[in-house]
């Protein structure tokens, strides 16, 4: 991709070489109208109203590619009746309840009928009956719909859904008078928009999707609005708060849309949460799970010296990774000055993995982040249960398929419809728990430069393979000659005569051969099927930009050094770029900024788990605690990027630094540790308020800061272990969430709150004689766990899924450390 | 500005004016002396006395019986809200659209908004604290459904700076929709005569 130089309006502009023209522009403040492109999706040229003229002739802004002295204008007589005409036609039938429309104003209809003038009308059509759908927690008001596609484009192209489509919507015809008379444009436009409204496609009348909501956000009108939020504040009476999303490691940049309660009520409540959806997508725990804060009516004097007491008392402090980064500093602070020790398993897991990692590649941090993986063309996933792990990783999957004509590679014991549905290139491999090194060999084995890698581990690949002769039948193309008799007509005579032609066909034939192939039993370990080298070697043309996501199976892994070896080699030593899922909110941040210790002590201080004294954001300890969205401060997410998050609530009570102001550390607020996080560790010494939290025109995300990966030191060993066979079989369960669940706080919000339990295919439940509801007792060699079944439909195969969002089941009662167990599953 | 000519020019006599006869001020005792026995024996103080005596026998007295009579108020007189019904349906106007919230200059207007039974937006509860409000009518012009007008109740004395009313105290009662005396606005915000001719038409496929 080069730089090249293009002219609009008059204006030299700098753009990458096969950039839309759209894009360019807005990039450089150059405002050319549009309604259907979504930035980072494919142009779904519905709306035609971002007509330019490029050269002289007329193109889509949207998905005309900028070429290397392009002459722009983005306005001409032709082009401005167009749009005016694009503009009428879109306000032909729609109604003008705009007083009641959710979209109160932030409606693109409303902006650019004004921008373009549109003052009066001059086409007509008989409306047809368009009443709305409720589809679960989204309204659909089709009468207000504009079918612009935008829902189904993010759908599509960002999340994967595939939820919705377009519907014939049975209209009349348009007067045949219009085709001569209209503009030709704005005419293919509406006689498109008038055969069609938004439909569902799983064919029922509710939504059965990941729930994320993106449709309604990106829906320019107010036809796609949250059913919870509907006709509950004006848009202009809600303050926005630029936050940090606190439920996963995506770290999204959201805004909480705060306004007083009710007129009885005039403490703050967050109403919505909105994002910039043209360059972040988020999931359905983010955009619906924002009021978990913790609300204290004042400040708890007794319980306060009792915590005191307890810090006192205590030689360990335990806390889990939904903290801030000034919290960690604070808890690595307190331990530094009053020898506590620090016990988070999570992030000592992931520490522990990534400096293994490190004594390969000889940098604290993997190379690369979500936004690479976006751009690249071919995507392994492996070790984690994506579409719950991080719906961002997953987008950036799907994203980079969709847009790029990717292909990708999802490497997992337990099978999910949802990442199968996100398209034919990518090719799901279940393979048997405790196997992840096996895929990390296939990888090394497929991708990684040979040449480099060290003789054993070559010689090592090479055991897997071996030569097979097998019989294969192949189509070959004959070309068969035949004389065929002919009537045909003598010019000369002019009579019917019979002649004789020669015409040669060509026929396809079955040949059997037998050829040698070259065997690799790492196909046949892993579970894959027959075709997968077939299917892999189709999937890999044209393929030049690599990505790889692990997640936290790895990390808990028993052989968890030896596949941080291996990560290390395959970005190493292959084109792989490497992006690893840190397990919660913050578990990069407190790796990195936290020195952990493996076992507790004798009295122990929890924050944000039970302990002898409990600190709790979610209301139920001894001492409450501000949660996320009440709390100034940086997280650290996937993308290495320290992200500014501010308080959207008012806290009334106290927080960890009054703690720890009154144990002799002294900080008038947390976020004066923002600037002392360590150096050493890639943090910069900025302050709190000096971070900015926003993205740019031109998609460029300007938002806190991206760590530094600082080199360390590298051990010349690069001996990895060999494989053993060791696999975990018969009922499997796994330690993971449903969508839209991650912790404790999302279910403690309003939208997402449920009970939890375990989670099962219907496929399992199918053969086995539980069902829905039953309480079931759970076993294994670690202990035993009473719980629900919650059947579940995104997911298939035989492994249920134990989660961790509900406090009153904690899953590693049966699974211990790594997130995969065998248990036994009776009806109680 | 044409006509300033005139006000700028402040030349006494060319312009009819003429200086009242006022004898000069008394500058000695003796002169304020004389001029105390004058004022006081000219009887004009009958006058005044005859004036009075006159009017009241014969009983045309002009005073307003304040508050048991109370003038008048014209129809674009801008006093406490009213919140009007729908003629054809008796049925409130007010959509909850939030304009007259967001209008309002001096942050009186608060309301609270849900979803109905029947899938619409309702008002859940209107207040104004007419303590705050300044009565400049913003409210009655923004409303795009003529809801919220004003009406000629100017009597709120309050013991307390802050003074609300709500939704019901301001909405039309249905008696009076029955009644049919449901006053219209006719001051800033209502429809202007000959509006139908202004609007430019849209057309219609039916």
């Amino acid at each position: 991709m080069s730089k090249i130089t293009i002219n609009i309006d008059g204006k030299e502009v700098q753009t990458q070489e096969g950039e839309y023209i759209l894009n360019a522009a807005r990039a450089n403040d150059i405002f050319i109208p549009a309604i259907c492109y979504l930035t980072r999706c494919s142009p779904t040229l519905a709306c035609r109203i971002c007509l330019v003229e490029a050269d002289g002739k007329q193109v889509y802004a949207c998905n005309a590619k900028a070429k290397e002295g392009m002459n722009i204008v983005t306005s001409t007589p032709t082009i401005e009746s167009e749009r005016r005409a694009i503009m009428e036609v879109y306000d032909v039938n729609h109604p003008l309840q705009c007083g009641v429309c959710d979209q109160s104003g932030e409606c693109e209809l409303q902006n650019y009928t004004l921008e373009i003038g549109v003052d009066s009308q001059s086409y007509a059509i008989k409306d047809v009956d368009r009443s709305s759908h409720d589809w679960g927690h989204l309204h659909y008001d089709p009468g207000l719909c504009i079918v612009c596609e935008r829902c189904v484009t993010a759908c599509k192209d960002m999340i994967g859904d595939n939820s919705l489509k377009t519907i014939a919507r049975g209209a009349d015809a348009l007067d045949a008078e219009y085709k001569e008379n209209m503009p030709k444009d704005a005419y293919a436009m509406w006689n498109k928009l008038n055969k069609s409204v938004i439909g569902l496609t799983n064919g029922t009348d509710v939504l059965d999707c990941t729930s994320c909501g993106e449709c309604a956000a990106v829906c320019p009108v107010g036809a796609l609005v949250d059913t919870d939020f509907m006709y509950k504040s004006n848009a202009w009476e809600l303050k926005q708060i630029p936050a940090t999303c606190g439920h996963c490691s995506a770290g999204c940049q959201i805004s909480y849309d705060v306004k007083h309660t009710s007129i009885e009520n005039p403490e703050n409540k967050i109403y919505r949460v909105m994002n910039e959806w043209n360059y972040v997508s988020l999931c359905g725990a983010g955009r619906y799970g924002f009021d978990y804060e913790n609300r204290v009516s004042a400040k708890d004097e007794a319980a306060f010296a009792n915590a005191i007491e307890a810090f006192k008392k205590a030689d360990t402090i335990a806390f889990t990774s939904t903290i801030t980064n000034e919290e960690a500093f604070l808890l690595q602070k307190m331990k530094e000055k009053f020898g506590y020790k620090l016990v988070n398993n999570e992030a000592k897991a992931f520490q522990t993995f990534l400096n293994n990692y490190s004594e390969i590649s000889g940098t604290k941090l993997y190379g690369s982040d979500l936004k690479v993986t976006h751009n690249s063309n071919f995507v392994i996933s492996v070790g984690t249960a994506l579409k719950s792990d991080n719906p961002n990783a997953r987008y950036a999957l799907n994203n980079s398929m969709t847009v790029n004509k990717g292909a990708g590679l999802y490497f997992h014991p337990v099978s999910d419809p949802i990442i199968e549905g996100l398209g034919k290139s990518i090719m799901s491999v279940k393979h048997a728990p405790l196997q992840e090194e096996a895929v990390m060999y296939l990888i090394l084995d497929l991708f990684a430069d040979k040449s480099k890698l060290s003789s054993d581990l070559v010689a090592y690949l090479a055991s897997f393979h071996s030569t097979k002769t097998i019989t294969v039948t192949e189509s070959v193309k004959e070309k068969v000659v035949e004389m065929v008799k002919e009537m045909k007509k003598n010019e000369e005579t002019g009579e019917e005569e019979e002649v004789e032609v020669e015409k040669s066909t060509m026929v396809t034939k079955e040949v059997s051969k037998e050829v040698e192939v070259d065997e690799n039993a790492l196909f046949a370990l892993l579970n894959a099927d027959a075709k997968f080298k077939e299917d892999l070697d189709k999937n890999l043309n044209k393929k030049d930009a690599f990505s790889l996501i692990v997640g936290p199976d790895f990390y808990t892994h028993p052989n968890a050094k030896n596949l941080a070896r291996l990560v290390a080699l395959v970005e190493k030593y292959s084109d792989f770029e490497v992006v690893m899922i840190p397990a919660l909110t913050n578990s990069l941040g407190v790796a990195l900024i936290c020195e952990l210790d493996d076992a507790k002590g004798k009295f122990t201080v929890g924050y944000n788990t039970q302990a002898d004294f409990t600190l709790s954001a979610l209301g139920d300890g001894d001492l409450d605690m501000p949660a996320i969205n009440q709390q100034e401060g940086t997280l650290t997410s996937i993308n290495k990027r320290v992200n500014p998050t501010n308080a959207a609530l008012e806290y009334k009570g106290y927080e960890l630094n009054d703690i720890a102001n009154a144990l002799g550390l002294k900080a008038d607020n947390v976020i004066d540790y923002t600037a002392k996080l360590p150096l050493s560790a890639g943090f910069k010494a900025a302050e709190f308020d000096s971070l900015p939290n926003r993205y740019e025109n031109d998609g460029t995300e300007v938002r806190g800061y991206i760590l530094e990966n600082v080199a360390v030191k590298m051990s010349d060993d690069e001996t990895v272990q060999m494989y053993n066979n060791v696999k975990l079989e018969g009922t499997v369960v796994y330690v993971a969430n449903p969508v839209r669940q991650f912790t404790a706080f999302t279910n403690k919000t309003t939208a997402l709150s449920q009970e939890g339990g375990i989670y099962m295919s219907e496929e399992f439940l199918g053969k086995s004689d539980l069902n829905e509801g039953d309480s079931v007792r759970i076993k294994s060699s670690n202990g035993e766990l009473v719980v629900k079944i919650i059947s579940d439909n995104k997911i298939t195969g035989d492994i249920a899924l134990l989660p961790t969002y509900d406090s009153k089941i904690n899953p590693e009662v049966i699974t211990g450390a790594y997130r995969f167990a065998v248990a036994s599953i009776e009806k109680v | 500005m044409k006509n300033t000519q005139e006000f700028n020019n402040r030349n006494v006599s060319e312009n009819g004016y003429y200086l009242v006869d006022i004898a000069d001020y008394p500058t000695d005792g003796w002169g304020k002396f004389k001029r105390v026995v004058q004022r006081t024996f000219r009887g004009e103080l009958f006058v005044g006395l005859w004036v009075v005596l006159r009017e009241m026998i014969k009983f045309d007295i002009h005073t307003i019986q304040y508050p048991q009579e109370k003038m008048p108020i014209g129809p674009r007189y801008r006093a406490v809200h009213e919140m009007k019904r729908l003629w054809e349906s008796d049925a409130e106007r007010c959509i909850g659209c939030g304009l007259c919230e967001k209008i309002c200059i001096s942050n009186c207007i608060k309301m609270d908004t849900r979803i109905d039974e029947h899938s619409r937006k309702e008002v859940s509860e209107y207040t104004i604290n007419l303590g705050r409000c300044i009565f400049c009518g913003y409210c009655a012009e923004v409303c795009p459904e003529l809801a919220i007008t004003h009406g000629g109740e100017y009597e709120q004395a309050s013991e307390q700076r802050e003074h609300f009313v709500d939704y019901s105290y301001m909405l039309t009662p249905l008696d009076k929709m029955k009644a049919g005396t449901q006053v219209e606005f006719e001051g800033f915000g209502a429809i202007t005569p000959h509006e139908d001719e202004r609007v430019k038409k849209t057309p219609l496929a039916y």
